[in-house]
């Protein structure tokens, strides 16, 4: 069970405002998928081993495109900028 | 005018090369059927205004003698997918003014192979949904049937092909989203091999699952499609190189797996399994042997998906925070800017997946949710490579009935997830499947299609390839 509270909670880690309204209904909601999705914990798994077939492939992170060519259109998707730097408020 | 409703990709291709008609005429036909439709079927959010420009250099690329795949050819692009120029939005309100900085490698890939982007279509939010309910520019219509959903999430990819708006069109598949709505409105849709096409520029959803998908109105064009956007890329190292699977082979027997048992759980109406059975018939007919077969955890598939799914939505939507691209809303500090930009940009489907991620990836319940999901998901994998062993493609139902009603679903999120039953465990898997059209029920007075699905091993395409042509009569 999931209640009111735990999904603010979980709103808060996620950094995503609810109203109380909203959380109430998806307390009713997350308990209804959640008791569908726990149907694994019946299942046994105690002899898998993970191992993947793909490798994560590395490669040098080398500039490809000239200077200047992205930084505008980069630059002007941001909601605030000021000169080449993206504008936030301050965190101390 | 040029009959749309029939042409496809290669017969476009043939007339172009001959001057029957030009890139330019083409281009213009289509503009005037979206004109005509899409303000009933909301397919597109945009139509570019460079398209008669884009059809001209294709003409002059005709006339120096070119003979490029896709060369005149137009198409509509799923909003997830980055147009460099363009906006895309991912039908997200938190997207908001975002101008795409790059090219997506598949749009590179297109616009080496000549095709012309007419625009780009709705989807449901973030591709998180199976309807195209959660756009937040509103639901699109299936154009077969307007009080019907065109399913989704690339809901608008395949409206745009089915409503003769576009010749071909992309969309991507987390759990279905190509496949389901292809089945919905009568179109071919391919799920290719996880890694096999590249997801640079593409907006992610869950990581370990997403892959970007040809919509097509016959196989031979979804495998022209596909060959032109597949390959190793070096901006995806998901993207896998030909020596990594196996070389699949088109044998004149093949062998095609039925594991009735998950058709008896999956909730199937009796009319879909008559189509269904109906399939397998004709599959016999065509000289393909027909093998029961069993995978006994895939009735797991569909929990395992929705554990992992949203975990890793959770992580990938962190990025949108209002601070380097997209919607901005002002509190009163950094850490309140976040809250309400988060809070007010994304849709209700959007937090309800974000929680759902945050809460199976948090301490305490990651053990009992996210990785028992992630060995489960090994398990079931092994399942299919066993099943593989005695046959070379397996075949379902794409989806348990025809599309429903707009609405009938929306308040109920657990009855639309259960709708992927069919779809997930390729994604879970990580391989190939494609939607082709096997049928149609009569539902009051209107004829609604139903698609077949076929899977079959990593990197094996030319295996959907072949038996979709030979069912669809394609030479």
């Amino acid at each position: 069970m999931v209640n009111k509270d735990e999904v603010k909670n979980l709103a808060d880690l996620a950094r995503v405002r609810l109203s109380d309204e909203e959380a109430e209904a998806l307390s009713k909601e997350i308990d209804s998928i959640l008791a569908y999705v726990g149907q694994i914990k019946d299942a046994s798994v105690e002899d898998e081993v993970l191992v993947p077939v793909l490798k994560n492939v590395m490669r040098e992170d080398e500039p490809k495109n000239k200077d200047d060519e992205y930084t505008e259109d980069i630059l002007n998707n941001a909601p605030s900028r000021e000169g080449r730097f993206l504008k936030v408020k301050k965190i101390l | 005018m040029i009959d749309l409703h029939k042409l496809t990709i290669k017969e476009a291709r043939e007339n172009l090369q001959k001057k029957v008609f030009s890139a330019k005429d083409l281009a213009l036909s289509y503009l005037s059927r979206i004109k005509e439709v899409n303000g009933d079927i909301n397919a597109y959010l945009e139509v570019y205004d460079d398209v008669i420009k884009q059809a001209e250099e294709a003409d002059k690329k005709i006339a120096n003698g070119e003979d490029l795949p896709l060369l005149g050819i137009p198409l509509a692009i799923k909003d997830n997918i980055l147009v460099r120029g363009k906006r895309a939005t991912s039908a997200s309100k938190i997207l908001e003014g975002f101008i795409s900085p790059y090219d997506a490698t598949v749009i590179t890939k297109l616009k080496e192979a000549g095709a012309i982007f007419l625009g780009r279509v709705n989807m449901d939010e973030f591709a998180m949904g199976g309807s195209t309910e959660n756009s937040a520019f509103g639901v699109t219509k299936n154009p077969l049937d307007f009080t019907r959903v065109p399913g989704g999430s690339s809901g608008g990819s395949i409206a745009a092909v089915a409503m003769d708006g576009a010749l071909a069109s992309l969309g991507s598949d987390t759990g279905g989203s190509v496949r389901e709505p292809a089945s919905f409105c009568g179109v071919v849709g391919l799920k290719p091999t996880y890694g096999g096409v590249s997801r640079h520029g593409l907006m992610a959803l869950g990581s370990s699952l997403d892959v970007i998908g040809p919509i097509t109105k016959t196989a031979t064009d979804s495998e022209t499609l596909f060959n032109c956007i597949k390959g190793i890329d070096p901006m995806d190292s998901t993207t896998y190189s030909e020596d990594t699977y196996p070389k699949a082979v088109v044998k004149d027997k093949m062998v095609i797996g039925v594991p009735y048992h998950i058709l008896n759980k999956g909730g199937i109406s009796k009319e879909a399994r008559e189509v269904f059975d109906n399939s397998v018939d004709k599959l016999k007919k065509l000289g393909f042997e027909i093998k029961e077969i069993e995978l006994p955890n895939i009735e797991y598939s569909l929990a395992v998906y929705y554990i992992i799914m949203p975990a890793e939505a959770s992580s990938n939507l962190a990025r949108f925070d209002g601070v380097r691209f997209g919607l901005h809303k002002d509190g009163d500090n950094l850490l309140e800017d976040y809250l309400k930009t988060k809070g007010e940009g994304f849709g209700k489907e959007v937090r309800r997946r974000i929680l759902i991620g945050t809460y199976v990836l948090s301490a305490g319940y990651h053990d009992a949710y996210y990785n028992k999901a992630l060995k489960l998901r090994s398990k079931i994998s092994k399942d299919f490579e066993k099943a593989f062993k005695d046959v070379d493609a397996i075949i379902t139902p794409t989806t348990t009935g025809v599309a429903f009603k707009i609405g009938e679903k929306a308040n109920d999120p657990l009855s639309l997830y259960l709708e992927d039953i069919f779809t997930v465990p390729a994604n879970i898997v990580g391989i190939p499947a494609i939607s082709i059209p096997s049928g149609t029920i009569s539902v009051s007075e209107k004829e609604l299609p139903l698609g077949l699905q076929i899977m079959s091993k990593h990197n094996a395409e030319n295996i959907l390839f072949h038996i979709s042509k030979k069912f669809l009569g394609e030479n």
